[in-house]
C-alpha cells in the first residue's frame, strides 16, 4: 500500500517533468524521425511516368535499382572516397594546428588563431566554392604563382571540401589537446620518454575522441554535398548530385528518397564505428 | 522489458499516425494522359493584383539588371501596377519543379515541360479573347500539339529558336559547321568541350545521329527507340571523355568561357550576348548543317495562379510588338507576334532569325517531352523520359 501523499506528489512531479520534455521530444518525433520516416515510407513508391507525379502503390523496385545499378554503386564508392580523403586531409592539418594551438602558442596567439580558423565560417558557402573556382582556373592565381593547377574535378571537389570542413575539425581537436594537463606531459618526460613518445603514448589516445569527433562531422557534410561538386568538380558527379538529380530533373521523388537512403546508412556506419571509440562522448 | 515493448509499441504507432497523415492520397495530378484535368480559364480581366510572380528563362524579363538598357519589366510594373517577381528557371525540369510548388503565377515554358505541366494541372486554359496581341502571333504557333489540347489554348507563345554551337575563335580556329565538332571532333580539344546538362540534350546527340548514321532510322529525335537512345548514349558517353564541365546555370557558362574552361559547346543566343558585351574572350556562333535542338516557348498561367490579372496583363504586354522585339532581339530568337518585325531594331532581324517562315520553323527540332507513345506518332516502343534521365546519369557516370 502506498502513501498517498506520496503518490500524490510522485505524479505531479511526472507531470511537470512530462511539460518539460514533451516539447522537445515532440520536435524530435515529428520533425525529424517523421521526416525520416516519410523518406522511409516514399522509397517505396513509384511515379506517374508522364508528369511525374508521385504514385503511392508500394513497389520495391526503387530499392532493388539503387542497390544493382552500376552508375549508383560508382557514384556511391566514388562519394564516400571523397569523404574519406577530405576526412584525412583534415585530420592531417587540424592535428598539428590544434596542438600548437593548445599546447605551444601563448594565450594571445592562441585567441588570434582560434578566431582565424572560425571566421570563415562566417562567410557563405558559394563565396567560398566560388573563390577555389577562381583559384583553380586554367589562367587564376593558381596557375600563375605555381605554373599548375588541378583544373576542375575529383581533385579540386576535395580540395575544396576540405578547406570547407576544416573549422569542423580544428575545433574539437583543439578541444580534446586542452583537456589534456600539462602535468600528464611533463610527468612523461621526467620519466624521459622523448618527445614522440609522449604523442604516441600520452597524448594521442586522449585526443583521438576529438579527432573521431570531428571527422564526424567533415565525413558527414562530405556525404551529402553536392552544391561544390558543381562549382569545381568539372564533370563529376557525386551521390548528391544523382539524388538532387532523380528529385529536380526527373522528378522521380521516391527513387531520389531510395537513393538517399545510402548516405544516411553510411553515416549510421561511420557513427557505430565511431562509437566504439568513445567519441560519441565527445561530440 | 515489458514496457519498453510497450513504449517502442506506442513510438511505432505514432509514426504510422503521421507516415498516414502526410500521406493522405491528395493524388489528383493526372494519373494517365488522356486528358488533362478540367480546368476553367478566366472569364473576364479584372484589375491587376499589385503582384506577379514568374518562372521565366534568363534573358525573359529583364528588368535593367544585367544591362541598364535591357529592361521591358520595369515600364510594365509603371504601366499595370503588377509588381514584377522573377525566379530565373535553368532547365525546363526545374521550372516543372518550380511551378509544382504553386507560388507562381505563371511560367515561360519549352515544349519539353509544357504537356506534363498540363497533364498535371499545374497549369490552366488561357482565355486567348483576354490577350488582344494574341490575333496576330505566328499562325504556325497556335493550337500546336505542344500549347494546346483538343483545341483550347493553354499558353500564349512567346517566341521560338534554335540551340547553337558556339566556339572560342582564338582557340578553334577552323570555324565548325558541324555538331560533329563536339562529338567524333571533340577529341582535338579534349577536356574543353561544354555540354548542357540535362537529359533533354540527348536529343542532340541522336539529331546528329539521325544524319550520319542514317541506318539507325532516327527520324525524330524526341521519338528514340531503345537501340537509338543506346546509341545516342554511345555517343555522349563518347563526348563525356573530351567534356571539361557540363553547364546548366548560364552564368556559369559564361563564366566557363571566359576563364578558358570550355572553348567550344552547345549555347544560347543570350550566353553569346553576355560574352559579347564583356568582350573578355572572342565567340563566334553557328547553326550547324545538320539543323539543330531548339525551343517554342509559351507563357503559361498557374492553375493556383494568386494574381492571374496581372499574369493575363503580362502575357498580353510580352506579346505586344514592341516588346515582343525587344526581348527577341535580346534573347536572339525569333518573336512569336508577327508585328514585331517592324520594331526590331535591326531591320533584318526577322529574316535571320526566319521569323515568318513556316518551313524553317518546321526543321528545328523543338524540345519536347519524350514519351512512351512516340511524339511523332510512329508507334508505342519510344523511351521515356524518365529512362533518358536514367541514361543521362549513366552517361556522367
Amino acid at each position: 500500500m502506498t502513501v498517498p501523499g506520496r503518490s500524490s506528489h510522485r505524479s505531479r512531479s511526472r507531470i511537470s517533468l512530462a511539460f518539460l520534455l514533451v516539447p522537445p521530444l515532440a520536435w524530435l518525433v515529428i520533425a525529424y524521425l517523421g521526416s525520416l520516416a516519410v523518406l522511409l515510407v516514399s522509397a517505396f513508391w513509384s511515379t506517374d511516368a508522364f508528369t511525374g507525379a508521385v504514385v503511392r502503390t508500394y513497389t520495391s523496385d526503387n530499392v532493388t535499382r539503387v542497390l544493382t545499378e552500376a552508375v549508383f554503386r560508382t557514384a556511391t564508392l566514388r562519394t564516400i572516397g571523397v569523404a574519406l580523403a577530405v576526412t584525412a586531409i583534415c585530420i592531417v592539418l587540424a592535428v598539428p594546428l590544434a596542438l600548437y594551438m593548445a599546447k605551444v602558442a601563448s594565450p594571445r596567439v592562441r585567441l588570434a588563431l582560434v578566431v582565424a580558423v572560425t571566421t570563415p565560417l562566417w562567410a557563405s558557402y558559394l563565396v567560398k566554392a566560388y573563390a577555389w573556382r577562381m583559384l583553380l582556373s586554367p589562367q587564376g592565381p593558381l596557375t600563375w604563382a605555381a605554373g599548375h593547377t588541378p583544373g576542375y574535378g575529383l581533385i579540386a571537389t576535395v580540395l575544396t571540401l576540405a578547406y570547407l570542413w576544416l573549422p569542423y575539425m580544428v575545433i574539437p581537436v583543439f578541444a580534446a589537446f586542452e583537456r589534456v594537463p600539462n602535468t600528464l606531459i611533463d610527468a612523461s618526460s621526467d620519466l624521459g620518454a622523448p618527445d614522440l613518445t609522449t604523442m604516441r603514448t600520452v597524448m594521442a589516445p586522449l585526443v583521438f575522441p576529438g579527432i573521431a569527433a570531428g571527422s564526424i562531422f567533415t565525413f558527414s557534410l562530405s556525404m551529402g554535398d553536392y552544391i561544390a561538386v558543381t562549382i569545381v568538380g568539372g564533370k563529376t558527379q557525386m551521390l548528391g548530385n544523382i539524388i538532387y538529380g532523380q528529385l529536380v530533373t526527373a522528378n522521380n521523388q521516391p527513387l531520389a528518397a531510395a537513393l538517399s537512403l545510402i548516405p544516411l546508412a553510411a553515416i549510421v556506419g561511420y557513427l557505430l564505428a565511431m562509437r566504439r571509440t568513445g567519441a560519441l562522448e565527445n561530440v | 522489458m515489458r514496457t519498453t515493448t510497450r513504449r517502442l509499441g506506442v513510438a511505432l504507432a505514432a509514426c504510422a499516425a503521421l507516415v498516414a497523415a502526410c500521406s493522405s492520397p491528395t493524388n489528383s495530378g493526372g494519373a494517365n494522359s488522356s486528358a488533362p484535368p478540367k480546368g476553367e480559364p478566366l472569364s473576364a480581366l479584372g484589375d491587376g493584383e499589385g503582384q506577379l510572380n514568374l518562372v521565366a528563362w534568363p534573358g525573359y524579363a529583364e528588368d535593367g539588371s544585367n544591362d541598364p538598357k535591357v529592361d521591358w519589366v520595369q515600364p510594365f510594373e509603371q504601366q499595370t501596377g503588377c509588381k514584377v517577381n522573377v525566379k530565373i528557371g535553368n532547365t525546363s525540369d526545374e521550372m516543372v519543379q518550380l511551378m509544382r510548388t504553386g507560388q507562381f503565377d505563371g511560367v515561360s515554358a519549352s515544349g519539353d515541360a509544357t504537356l506534363r505541366l498540363i497533364y498535371a494541372g499545374d497549369v490552366a486554359p488561357v482565355n486567348t479573347k483576354l490577350v488582344p496581341n494574341y490575333d496576330t502571333i505566328s499562325s504556325f504557333l497556335k493550337d500546336q500539339p505542344w500549347n494546346s489540347v483538343a483545341g483550347q489554348m493553354f499558353g500564349i507563345p512567346h517566341g521560338w529558336g534554335a540551340n547553337l554551337l558556339m566556339y572560342n575563335t582564338d582557340v578553334v580556329k577552323n570555324a565548325p559547321d558541324s555538331w560533329g565538332a563536339v562529338f567524333p571532333g571533340a577529341t582535338e580539344v579534349k577536356g574543353k568541350v561544354t555540354a548542357y546538362d540535362s537529359p533533354i540534350y540527348i536529343a542532340d546527340a541522336a539529331l546528329y545521329l539521325s544524319k550520319t548514321k542514317p541506318e539507325l532510322g532516327i527520324k525524330n529525335p524526341y521519338a528514340l527507340t531503345s537501340e537509338q537512345l543506346d546509341a545516342a548514349a554511345e555517343l555522349l558517353k563518347a563526348q563525356h571523355g573530351n567534356i571539361g564541365e557540363y553547364w546548366s546555370d548560364y552564368t556559369k557558362a559564361v563564366q566557363a568561357f571566359e576563364s578558358g574552361t570550355s572553348v567550344i559547346g552547345t549555347s544560347w543566343q543570350v550566353i553569346a550576348n553576355m560574352l559579347t558585351a564583356d568582350n573578355k574572350v572572342k565567340i563566334a556562333t553557328v547553326l550547324p548543317k545538320e539543323g539543330s535542338t531548339g525551343w517554342s516557348d509559351t507563357w503559361m498561367v498557374s492553375s493556383k495562379a494568386a494574381h492571374p490579372n496581372c499574369m493575363y496583363k503580362w502575357m498580353d504586354y510580352i506579346t505586344s510588338p514592341q516588346v515582343n522585339a525587344q526581348v527577341a532581339e535580346y534573347f536572339g530568337e525569333a518573336p512569336a507576334q508577327t508585328k514585331a518585325c517592324e520594331f526590331t531594331s535591326d531591320k533584318n532581324f526577322c529574316a535571320t532569325f526566319h521569323a515568318t517562315d513556316e518551313d524553317y520553323a518546321k526543321r528545328i527540332s523543338y524540345w519536347t517531352t519524350p514519351q512512351k507513345q512516340c511524339v511523332d506518332g510512329s508507334g508505342d516502343n519510344c523511351t521515356a523520359y524518365s529512362e533518358w534521365v536514367d541514361k543521362w546519369q549513366q552517361i556522367k557516370g
